[in-house]
């Protein structure tokens, strides 16, 4: 078992969450090819050590953000919001207009870890 | 000394360096002679004609078959821990060939076979107890498959019948196939030749019929790199030293994209923990393997009367062995949903093993496009039953440069050329 971060609820248990996986740049649809549409499909990095990933807090805030987790132990060191995410990280999936209403909305700004 | 004789008396046939048998132990018995070792160790010799990386029983199995029905024994088998410490002694012991695609079904049911004549080539008793197996279905839709999976097994020749829930409780007394039940038993996909097999034995069996064809088995030595010259496979390093080679084979579970990324193969692999457990021993009262996907669960018992669970692979990657305590908690209820007198007896153990799971539930077997590096990977939840038919294509493989008709549809350039071979559908428990 492993407590999770969340950069809205605080430290919770792994089993409220859903994994989503390590954020992957989508090939444009219109000009990628078969194969590079399927590379993009299929392969992971799969590393062992630190990793950049996406979770989703299903039983909690039911927002997605970014967490770097140590795969060998579990560990994890830092989880951001969408629109904190550290220099270098991918963007999150299906996050891309949600900076914007986050700041203007009514949890904006207040950090409740 | 029992028959058998000096080790390379044993080279020119199957026959180990000291034949197992009553008569053996009898006269041993009478001698006081101790045994010899059933596998030895060696110094690293600076070169092998074959290294085989994963000291499990996919290594093993390939190794063995390299050297006893192609004479290739100029082999080495490197493991970073003891031989079994993976996926080999981690798994649930199963053994099948009711999956769902016809080249599925072909390659489980020759594993089957193999493991069916196991304990006699091997000379080691593998235990392999053909009790049947049961695969429950829960609702329409998973009924629907079973019927799917039954006549695609009986087209191939695999014997599968979907029987009635009348018929369960046959099979299993203790199971509550009422309909008052929280997940009511709609009927089960029979499969008689599936059972158990004690999975230590298989590896010791393949480590020790390797060893007494010359094939060296290094324990603790641990791969750090592999060298690649014009895309060529020319030399492994180990933390027991380099060795020349040019042939080197991927059999590692769990660590497969690490050793694929030594060379550069990227394999569409993700990894994750599958937990299981086990009880304490119990009166027998469990002849068949029970499985049920909906519950996420597969139960069977032991020789020694212990009760054997395991599940679905956890909910994220990752490459840690720790059970949970969620686990075995959502196990316990759902092995006593299906079988409520079990609420008195006590856990004794859990565990996990690292599953690499591929897109389409499929190995990935076969050359890679770097010359002389093999993958026998991404075994997901199948690895075991799979042990001896793909150490022994795999061995062809080397052998002959040709890969065998029985795996050429789990090539890695499928993913690719978008040729999957979608076995989901036959997995013990949904993922």
């Amino acid at each position: 078992m492993i407590l999770l971060p969340c950069p809205w609820c605080g430290p919770r248990n792994v089993s409220e969450f859903r994994y989503v996986g390590e954020p992957r740049r989508r090939p444009d649809v219109a000009t990628t090819t078969p194969q590079q549409w399927r590379a993009y499909l299929y392969n992971h990095t799969n590393a062992a050590g630190w990793v950049r990933e996406q979770w989703f807090h299903r039983t909690g805030c039911r927002q997605y953000f970014g967490a770097e987790r140590h795969t060998i132990t579990d560990e994890v060191r830092r989880t951001w919001r969408p629109e904190q995410a550290p220099a270098g990280a991918e963007p999150l999936l299906g996050v891309t207009d949600r900076a914007a209403t986050t700041e203007a909305g009514p949890d904006a700004g207040g950090d409740v870890l | 000394m029992g028959v058998g004789g000096a080790h390379d008396g044993s080279r020119n046939g199957h026959r180990p360096t000291a034949r197992y048998s009553a008569f053996a132990l009898f006269t041993r018995g009478l001698r006081k002679s101790p045994w010899p070792r059933a596998w030895r160790a060696h110094d690293l010799r600076p070169s092998y004609d074959v290294v085989i990386v994963g000291g499990g029983v996919h290594g093993l199995a390939t190794a063995y078959y390299l050297a006893a029905n192609h004479g290739i024994t100029d082999v080495a088998v490197l493991d970073k821990g003891y031989i079994g410490s993976g996926g080999s002694g981690r798994n649930t012991a199963i053994v099948r060939s009711n999956y769902l695609t016809p080249e599925g079904v072909r390659f489980y049911d020759r594993s089957v076979k193999l493991y069916e004549r196991l304990s006699a080539d091997l000379n080691f008793n593998v235990m392999f107890s053909q009790r049947g197996h049961l695969t429950l279905a829960h609702n329409d839709s998973s009924l629907r498959t079973m019927r799917w999976r039954a006549e695609v097994n009986k087209l191939e020749g695999v014997d599968s019948e979907v029987i009635s829930p009348e018929d369960i409780k046959r099979l299993v007394p203790y199971m509550d196939t009422s309909a008052s039940a929280r997940y009511p038993i709609l009927g089960a996909l029979h499969h008689p030749p599936g059972g158990t097999i004690r999975h230590d034995a298989v590896v010791w069996g393949y480590a020790r019929g390797a060893d007494a064809h010359g094939v060296h088995i290094h324990q603790g030595t641990e791969v750090t790199g592999i060298q690649v010259a014009r895309d060529r496979v020319t030399a492994v390093r180990t933390t027991r030293g380099d060795i020349a080679t040019p042939v080197v084979v991927n059999c590692t579970a769990g660590w497969s994209t690490l050793i694929s990324d030594m060379v550069g193969v990227r394999t569409p692999v993700a990894t994750f923990p599958l937990q299981a457990a086990v009880t304490e021993p119990v009166k027998p009262f469990l002849d068949t393997v029970v499985v049920s996907g909906s519950l996420h669960v597969y139960v069977s018992q032991t020789d020694r009367g212990e009760l054997v669970f395991g599940a679905s692979v956890d909910p994220f990657t990752s490459y840690s062995m720790r059970g949970s305590l969620e686990f075995i908690e959502e196990l316990a209820g759902h092995v006593l949903a299906l079988m409520p007198s079990l609420s008195k007896v006590r856990l004794l153990r859990q565990w996990a093993g690292l599953c690499d799971m591929t897109p389409d539930y499929s190995p990935i077997m076969g050359p890679t496009p770097v010359e002389g590096f093999y993958l026998d990977v991404g075994w997901g939840t199948y690895g075991f039953k799979a042990g001896p038919v793909s150490g022994e294509s795999m061995a062809e493989l080397i052998a002959t440069t040709k890969t065998p008709e029985i795996i050429a549809t789990f090539d890695l350039a499928r993913f690719a050329d978008g040729r999957l071979v979608g076995e989901k559908g036959a997995a013990s428990v949904g993922h």
